[in-house]
């Protein structure tokens, strides 16, 4: 039976010119014709988007987290990265 | 018949096509087969009660006699619906429901385009706003056409076989009267015998992309557009109506 | 991780729940918390899709046009929140069709109250009022649950639902302000459901078995007690507002406690149905099934479609 379901979706919207594509949600479709349509139905009743991407959720490829240690912590100490690090005279506006 | 009787009956038609589809395709509503689809199909009943709404709306001033979109809707007798034939067949299964969508479609998409230069204000300012959605209806029932056409034996079977036995119908499309002749002639309605070629052809397209056979043009049932319908047609109002005729006068 | 026990991850997943970081798919999380959340979300999910069906029975009968556009935006609305929570699951490593086969052979359960009849016009303002007023206040406290997929699925629901109990209190006001016929059929249908909609929260808390670790981790927030004494405090004046009576001769306002108080709630009546002897219990599961199983060939047909022109697209390339 789980022979014939539909692959998986992710569905991105971008929901007004200007904005970056966000994730909406996933659904089933057999093609990707199937899944930008689906897509429109599903998730902008409301108006919600002026763009749809569509990708089959089994070419994702995300970072695991176990690895969140390693790979996000180290530039918490990099606050030089940041602005507020440095100081300025007062009254320098602009900058 | 005055110009004015004929572009009542004009816009009947129209409308009472979008109403009694719409109420058909509802009753997928919960019975879909898949949820994605179940979404899908109501979105298009939904367009469709929409564009009814409209319709029925302008076809009521144009008649005269007081009475709104929901008494047009619900409270006509048999004969004064003026829907073709076509849009009261039964759902029967997804086949015949997706048959009779994309007959329709196609040809609901051409009378919209030409009726965008129509002279009339009111019918240019719907036909605008049913065109965007009658787009999407009839590319997403072509490409389920083209999926169930060219999917496994049994839907190709079964989609070729629904076509076949409903393309009786698809004639009365086309089928000009003098209601027709008048509003051409007035710069209200459309050319049909200008938008059935380029029916033909489009079916045509999506058809072979399907990999079936376009049915032959046979015999061809005709009158709904004049009030005589089939048999199916009293079971749609005696439920769409019931509430209106159990509890007659009152506001829902 | 591989050094870490059991134990020790239990303790880190627990803290990070207290400390209201949200778990996401691919986080470590007790074999408990994953089985809790399928059964619980794909609960949910079953019921907003077994729920489409006692209303649909109303499209075609819907007295005006707009109440017939309303009423199926509404449906439809409900195929989209089943649609959004059976991919919450499927975050969680269960498929669609695996969670669905397990509603079609009855081996799930869906919210009772979908196993009562909508017998007339003013049933859809009953369940719209109620059954979804009730609703909303569960689904607005799971806005908050720890795990993130859910939460967020529930935020857009929340969203989408905001219309859905207002049309309904929009049709019970039509009808209490219309005919004699009109106002019975109203009172008449809230006498139905006044109780089936209280016990939509489930028994009361010391009667219910998962409620406190389901607390602890966060994927239900209040008690089932306290989500159901603020729907009737809400509900009560909304009644009494348009001139209804509620089917519960001990209900009284408590000026200490600001409370409603209400009787005792028919839960014989209650497990009679969840037991499968509702009135329509057999009905909903057949139409599901006659659903999936007619639409069969058109899922196959879709699937073997993409999968040519898939191959026809290799041969060109």
């Amino acid at each position: 039976m789980s022979s014939s379901e539909w692959p998986l979706w992710e569905v991105f919207i971008r929901s007004k010119q200007g904005l970056d594509h966000k994730h909406a949600g996933s659904l089933r479709a057999a093609d990707a014709e199937m899944a930008i349509e689906n897509a429109r139905d599903v998730y902008t009743r409301r108006s919600e988007g002026v763009s749809i991407w569509v990708v089959e959720s089994k070419y994702i490829t995300a970072s695991s987290p176990e690895d969140n240690a390693s790979f996000f912590e180290p530039s918490d100490s990099k606050i030089y990265r940041h602005p507020t690090f440095y100081e300025v005279p007062d009254g320098i506006e602009h900058m | 018949m005055t110009k004015n009787e004929a572009l009542f009956k004009y816009v009947t038609r129209i409308g009472d096509n979008s109403l009694i589809l719409g109420q058909r395709l509802s009753e997928w509503c919960g019975h879909g087969p898949v949820l994605e689809e179940d979404i899908a199909l109501t979105n298009t009943a939904l367009d469709l009660i929409g564009q009814a709404t409209s319709l029925l709306k302008y076809a009521g001033e144009l008649e005269g006699k007081g009475r709104n979109e929901d008494q047009f809707a619900f409270l006509r007798y048999e004969h004064e619906y003026l829907n073709c034939l076509l849009v009261e067949l039964p759902n029967t299964d997804y086949a015949y429901t997706l048959a009779r969508q994309f007959l329709f479609d196609h040809f609901n998409y051409l009378m919209y385009q030409e009726l965008l230069d129509t002279d009339d204000k009111q019918l240019a300012a719907i036909a605008e706003k049913s065109l965007k959605e009658v787009t999407y209806h009839r590319r997403r029932s072509s490409e389920w056409m083209i999926r169930l056409g060219d999917g496994t034996q049994e839907s190709h079977e079964r989609i070729q076989f629904a076509l076949n036995d409903i393309w009786e119908y698809s004639g009365e499309l086309f089928e000009a009267d003098e209601v027709d002749q008048m509003m051409l002639d007035a710069g209200i309605g459309v050319n049909l015998a200008k938008i059935k070629t380029e029916w033909h052809k489009n079916v045509a397209e999506v058809l072979e992309a399907a990999t079936m056979t376009k049915p032959q043009d046979d015999f061809m049932q005709l009158g709904g557009k004049n009030g005589i319908h089939t048999e199916y047609m009293g079971y749609i109002l005696a439920e769409m109506q019931y509430m209106q005729r159990a509890y007659p006068n009152c506001e829902w | 991780m591989l050094n870490k026990t059991i134990e020790q991850l239990e303790q880190e997943f627990q803290a990070k729940i207290d400390a209201e970081i949200k778990i996401e798919p691919k986080d470590w999380m007790p074999d408990a918390y994953r089985k809790t959340l399928v059964r619980q979300i794909s609960q949910h999910a079953h019921s907003e899709v077994v729920g489409m069906l006692p209303e649909g029975n109303w499209i075609s009968r819907a007295p005006s046009l707009r109440r017939k556009a309303v009423l199926l935006a509404k449906v439809q609305d409900e195929a989209g929140h089943g649609l959004y929570l059976y991919s919450a699951v499927e975050t969680l490593g269960t498929s669609r069709d695996q969670t669905i086969e397990d509603l079609l052979s009855g081996k799930a359960k869906y919210s009772s109250i979908f196993n009562y009849p909508a017998l007339t016009w003013a049933d859809m303002g009953a369940i719209g009022w109620l059954v979804d007023g009730a609703a909303i206040m569960n689904q607005v406290a799971l806005c908050r649950a720890s795990y993130g997929p859910y939460a967020r699925a529930m935020v857009r629901i929340c969203k989408e639902e905001s219309f859905h109990q207002r049309q309904g209190y929009e049709i019970i006001c039509t009808l209490m302000k219309g005919t004699d016929a009109q106002r019975q059929m109203a009172q008449d249908a809230v006498n139905r459901f006044w109780w089936p909609a209280l016990m939509m929260f489930g028994p009361s808390d010391t009667d219910s078995p998962n409620s406190a670790q389901s607390m602890k981790w966060k994927i239900k927030r209040f008690s089932n007690d306290d989500l159901r004494q603020k729907f009737v405090n809400a509900t009560v004046p909304q009644a009494h507002l348009i001139g209804l009576t509620l089917p519960d001769k001990d209900l009284k306002f408590n000026e200490a406690t600001g409370n409603w108080e209400f009787g005792e709630m028919p839960w014989d009546e209650f497990f009679n149905v969840v037991k499968g002897n509702g009135p329509c219990n057999k009905k909903r599961l057949r139409d599901r099934n006659t659903a999936h199983d007619n639409g069969a060939w058109v899922r196959e047909a879709a699937l073997a479609h993409a999968e040519k022109r898939a191959e026809r697209q290799r041969k060109a390339s």
